[in-house]
């Protein structure tokens, strides 16, 4: 095992390589598991997932199976799904509602939604003079140690220090602000179905993929060059001249050549957290986009209004486990579980008060490039597999990532890249300065 | 002539499948009509492919974008050996009409990629519209039973 050989794992990064085996070894990935994911702020859901008492999802934190739950109250509870008695597992369905209570399928001892112990058959005879029973917290299902929630966005925390979530994200809070704003009510909702896709690599290549601009115009070539034929022939047709938007999202790779890729900017964060800048047409003049102008205008007013939909920004990534495209309404949270599997739960958001077409521009890009018939992913998630097989071989000790070091503006603590620098591989020097720092112990 | 009608669908199915396994995209997508669409919603409850998340939604256009990814010679994850063989069976149709027929049957795929074994199975929905040489597809609805599991990977062409 690495740690064996490098006590302090921080020394597995340099300031452009890191070791293999910090994505291959299976003592590192337990580490890890304890050390950053297990202790930072981990999203578990959005509250409208879970809108009446009773309602749940289970979700992952590291190697921990929590469940998300509403309380009568309209709380948002996260505990530990573990029954306190003999540790079975509270809920096996991945969604539900709990109905009033808990109440474990093995001997029928319940619980209330927020976790405290409610009742155990025959209580008193079987318990009295013992140290079981509703007064000793051992007996409850145990709580994550925090819970908070930002926009309707969920987030817990199983240890009990720690940055608040608000200290935690920083700037990156702006994938929710950014999400939220664009709504003519402010809020978001989700939309209830979940695609989830197993990666079979380690859960940092995926982290690493999301802010890398130099890779879509190579991985995606063929469905940049497959759409845009096919965009050109309905153009041809069409009436009004012009494909759906939702051809351009995919050409995009193709139209976009290696070269104007430097042209985004990408923005490196505390924590591990990076934003890449420059969304693809941003502000289209179609008619569906007009109106939904006129709407938000309407709410916000229209300095409000050119200052929400002036935020440029493709992708923020809030490290160590969401991807979040907020201009498009996608978030993936990623779940590693084990050193070459990793798992990614996939949603979409609709924003409320918002024309339908709006809607349509986030479904297609749901459908299109997140579902699991995905046009895009395909070729990533094939890059990750052979990534993670070959960072499995010797014949080579390190990942490399100095593409443009040296040219990164650092100001008080964040690296912005510099101007035609946007295919920098800063934001991975940035999520693995973060690792380092959290791997020290 | 019932027996006939349901010899045809069957032998309309049969084909379909044949040119999923033998990779012959263009001659699957000539399948369709010219509105026609290829749907496997996330589960059995959705009424619709307009407005809804889906697995695959598409018309013939997407389908065209699908297939011409899969043959570019740099879409890289078409490089590795990959197969599937389709069975399609309990045929059963649902209604007759002057325009065509709506016929219902269960399909069970095998994918080998690589050195992968996966399965898929569920059922297929046909609304078809009677041609002069046989059958188009007006609407395939394919509701896959593992389509709201967990993927291990993802799905390549259509199912």
């Amino acid at each position: 095992m690495l740690q064996e050989r490098i006590p302090d794992l921080s020394q597995c990064v340099e300031p452009d390589r890191v070791r293999r085996e910090v994505y291959t070894d299976p003592g590192i990935f337990e580490l890890e598991m304890q050390r950053i994911h297990e202790r930072v702020w981990i999203y578990c859901g959005h509250e409208s997932q879970i809108p009446k008492a009773g309602d749940y999802y289970a979700v992952q934190i590291g190697r921990q199976p929590m469940l998300m739950v509403r309380g009568p109250d309209g709380s948002v509870n996260v505990l530990y799904n573990r029954c306190p008695h003999r540790g079975n597992m509270m809920c096996g369905d991945r969604k539900g509602n709990a109905g009033e209570f808990f109440r474990c399928s093995y001997h029928a001892w319940t619980f209330h939604h927020d976790g405290r112990l409610r009742s155990i058959p025959m209580m008193e005879s079987g318990y009295s003079g013992t140290r079981f029973g509703k007064d000793n917290p051992d007996c409850s299902m145990k709580r994550a140690a925090r819970v908070e929630s930002y926009r309707g966005f969920v987030f817990a925390s199983l240890a009990a220090d720690g940055p608040t979530l608000k200290e935690f994200l920083g700037k990156s809070i702006v994938a929710f602000d950014d999400m939220c704003d664009r709504a003519p009510e402010g809020e978001v909702e989700v939309v209830p179905n979940c695609f989830r896709v197993i990666q079979h690599s380690n859960w940092k290549i995926f982290l690493e993929n999301q802010l890398d601009a130099l890779h879509p115009s190579v991985t995606h070539q063929s469905t940049g060059r497959a759409a845009h034929e096919v965009e050109k022939e309905i153009a041809k047709k069409a009436k009004k001249g012009e494909a759906p938007l939702s051809y351009h999202m995919l050409s995009a790779f193709a139209t976009v050549t290696i070269d104007k890729w430097d042209n985004f900017q990408t923005l490196n964060y505390p924590h591990g957290h990076c934003i890449l800048t420059g969304y693809m047409g941003l502000r289209p003049q179609d008619p569906d986009t007009l109106a939904y102008d006129k709407v938000m205008i309407k709410a916000y007013g229209r300095k409000r209004f050119e200052e929400i939909v002036g935020v440029n920004i493709h992708h923020v990534l809030i490290y160590p486990g969401l991807s979040v495209q907020s201009p498009l309404q996608q978030l993936r949270a990623v779940r590693p579980l084990g050193v070459d599997r990793t798992l990614t739960e996939i949603w979409h958001f609709r924003l409320k008060g918002a024309p339908e077409p709006i809607y349509r521009r986030s479904l297609a890009y749901y459908n299109l490039v997140n579902s699991p018939a995905t046009l895009v992913n395909a070729d990533d998630l094939e890059n990750f597999w052979k990534c993670h097989q070959g960072l499995s071989s010797e014949g080579g000790d390190w990942v490399t990532f100095g593409r443009h070091l040296g040219r990164d503006i650092e100001k008080g603590g964040v690296v912005e890249t510099a101007a035609n620098c946007g295919t920098s591989e800063a934001p991975m020097r940035n999520q693995m300065k973060a690792w380092a720092e959290y791997m020290r112990g | 002539m019932a027996r006939d009608l349901h010899h045809q669908v069957e032998q309309f199915l049969y084909r379909q499948s044949e040119l999923l396994d033998s990779k012959r995209w263009q001659d699957w997508i000539d399948l369709f009509t010219p509105d026609g669409v290829y749907w496997m919603p996330p589960e059995p409850s959705y009424k619709t492919w307009d407005g809804t998340p889906a697995i695959f939604a598409e018309d013939k256009n997407l389908m065209t974008v699908r297939m011409k990814r899969v043959l570019h010679p740099d879409a890289w994850s078409q490089r590795p050996l990959w197969e599937t063989n389709h069975v399609v069976s309990n045929v059963v149709v649902e209604k007759e009409t002057k325009e065509g027929v709506i016929v219902r049957s269960r399909f069970h795929m095998m994918e080998l990629r690589r050195d992968d074994v996966r399965h898929f199975a569920g059922s297929y929905r046909h609304e078809l519209k009677k041609a002069k040489d046989g059958y188009r597809i007006k609407l395939q609805r394919v509701d896959m039973t593992n389509a709201q599991a967990a993927y291990d990977y993802v799905l390549q062409v259509w199912v």
